[in-house]
């Protein structure tokens, strides 16, 4: 029991030395700072607690969020449905090889001036953007996936006459769950590269908007803690995706664990 | 686009040599290969770019037709501003790379060959490469202004992760066995990191430079797109804000090309450097 007891501080401690230790070396190394740059941590505290609360989450953070969201959506409905499609015919993933290899390889950041072009720069021009960036990573790996299904449980589906919806449901997509996450998590991380700079670009609120604002009218304090924002939310999204990674592919997980015992 | 259809042929080989009555097969039906198939797809959609704006589908003033993509591309070659971006962008992409691959490496070994700095360091790395590196644009552009530095700076920041992740992975591969084999003939530390880590570490730290080749690229475009460093992306900017179409789509379509260059590179490299490793040899034969 205290062997165990003692363990569990260890390893707390192991986890949170080195961040105390960095912060509050931030916090001391520039606590009397007067450089116009590097303000205070605690300044940079005040700040954020100022800035990010209240009207400014409905006005500039929600907003952000919402367009991540939505452009993801669609990101992952289309790549799934497009991969399930392409996966299952060998025809279509030849022909279609060469022009994806294209279009995935350019790079993201340079569709925002082209899709403006389209949708001027409002909301659906940054949900375009995202959905068009994040759709290449969850539509090749679900190609991948659906490629990779065990023969023996197509051959399996196929005796039982399982077709149609039913066959997508219980073959196809649960076989190519593990890529089509290793995909959507590729995705997630491109989205919110694609959140911010769409709104660095061109935009009246967000927040990559507002950070560049603070930026330019030399409101320091007000942008390191829009960027320490920014930074917490890529943590926090990935730790989201994580449990919804651990829910979505526990069977796979479990099944991974029990082979390796074998 | 020829190199992409080897691997698409090394894919899908195991299941038609697993099939032993092969000739029989082919004389009643032959398959198209891959590689016809893949010239028509690539054909076909250069055709529906071209077509699509020619027929009014979409407005030409949006989307130009592909020839006055390769028009606007060909007049842009004969310009010194556009080569001058295309080196920009190549040097800052593989200076940026080799500074992320060196220290990935480095720190990767050190981190992932004891328990203790491990441990220690997880809940550090986990909380900052998540931390998207767009964050660090306002930091960069107040530090350094719109020079190459900052771009450089975002570049290395978004492909350190990439490799070091890999990398700590690889150290924990290591045999067991090789590790105490190396430890009672007491090699020496650098003969060990030599023999028995690197040939480990080296396919995970393959798979790192393969991910972080293609986040470099995307945040050195990035850069000179937002931040205006010389390149490709402020050129791509600058065509955008002066109304000039052609030139923009033909510009992206150069992105798009040394995208498909560097994974080319990228993969070829792994193979080369892995052509030992059972994985490569075993796809090759």
């Amino acid at each position: 029991m205290t062997g165990a007891a003692t363990d569990v501080v260890r390893r707390a401690l192991l986890a949170l030395t080195l961040p105390v230790v960095l912060v509050a070396t931030w916090w001391f190394a520039t606590a009397g700072s007067t450089s116009f740059y590097w303000p205070p941590l605690a300044d940079i505290a005040t700040a954020f607690t100022e800035t990010w609360t209240g009207e400014r989450i409905a006005a500039d953070v929600l907003p952000s969020l919402v367009r991540l969201t939505t452009g993801l959506a669609i990101a992952i409905v289309l790549g799934v449905a497009g991969g399930l499609l392409i996966g299952s015919s060998r025809v279509l993933r030849a022909v279609l090889e060469p022009p994806m290899e294209l279009l995935r390889a350019i790079p993201p950041p340079v569709l925002v001036p082209v899709i403006m072009l389209f949708a001027g720069i409002g909301d659906g021009m940054k949900v375009a953007v995202i959905a068009s960036g994040c759709v290449w990573p969850v539509l090749l790996n679900t190609v991948e996936g659906v490629r990779g299904v065990d023969p023996v449980l197509r051959e399996t589906a196929r005796s039982y006459r399982l077709g149609g919806a039913r066959r997508v449901r219980v073959l196809l997509l649960r076989a190519a769950s593990p890529q089509i996450m290793a995909g959507a998590r590729q995705a997630l991380a491109i989205g919110v590269i694609l959140m911010v700079i769409s709104e660095m670009f061109a935009a009246t609120n967000g927040l990559g908007f507002t950070i560049v604002q603070f930026q330019r009218s030399f409101a320091i304090p007000q942008m390191w803690s829009g960027v320490i924002l920014l930074g917490l939310i890529g943590v926090a999204l990935s730790l989201l995706f994580k449990l919804v990674e651990r829910r979505v592919l526990g069977w796979y997980h479990g099944l991974r664990a029990a082979q390796r015992k074998a | 686009m020829s190199a992409s259809t080897p691997t698409l042929e090394a894919a899908t080989a195991p299941p038609r040599s697993s099939s032993p009555p092969a000739p029989p097969v082919r004389r009643t039906r032959r398959p198209v290969p891959n590689a016809v198939l893949g010239t028509a797809g690539l054909l076909g959609f250069l055709l529906l770019l071209e077509l699509v704006p020619r027929l009014g589908i979409v407005n030409p003033a949006y989307l130009p037709p592909f020839s006055e993509m390769v028009r606007a591309l060909v007049t842009q070659a004969g310009d010194a501003v556009f080569w001058e971006a295309l080196s920009a962008t190549l040097r800052g992409w593989a200076l940026g790379l080799a500074i992320a691959l060196a220290a990935g490496v480095v720190v990767g070994v050190v981190l992932g060959s004891s328990t203790f700095l491990r441990e220690a360091t997880a809940t550090t790395v986990e909380f900052l490469r998540p931390i998207p590196s767009v964050a660090l644009i306002p930091v960069v552009v107040l530090l350094f202004g719109s020079s190459m530095t900052s771009t450089l700076l975002l570049v290395v920041y978004a492909s350190f992760w990439q490799v070091l992740v890999q990398v700590v992975y690889g150290v924990q591969d290591i045999d067991p066995v090789a590790h105490e084999t190396a430890r009672s003939y007491r090699l020496s530390t650098w003969r060990r990191i030599r023999t028995v880590v690197w040939p480990t570490v080296m396919p995970y730290a393959m798979t790192g430079f393969r991910l972080a080749a293609a986040v470099a690229l995307i945040l050195e475009i990035t850069g000179e797109l937002i931040i205006g460093s010389p390149g490709l992306g402020r050129i791509i900017a600058l065509a955008q804000s002066a109304g000039a179409v052609e030139n923009m789509y033909a510009l992206v379509l150069v992105t798009g090309l040394i995208g498909v260059a560097v994974n080319l590179l990228a993969r070829a490299v792994e193979r080369r450097a892995l052509h030992w490793h059972p994985s490569i040899r075993g796809a090759a034969s």
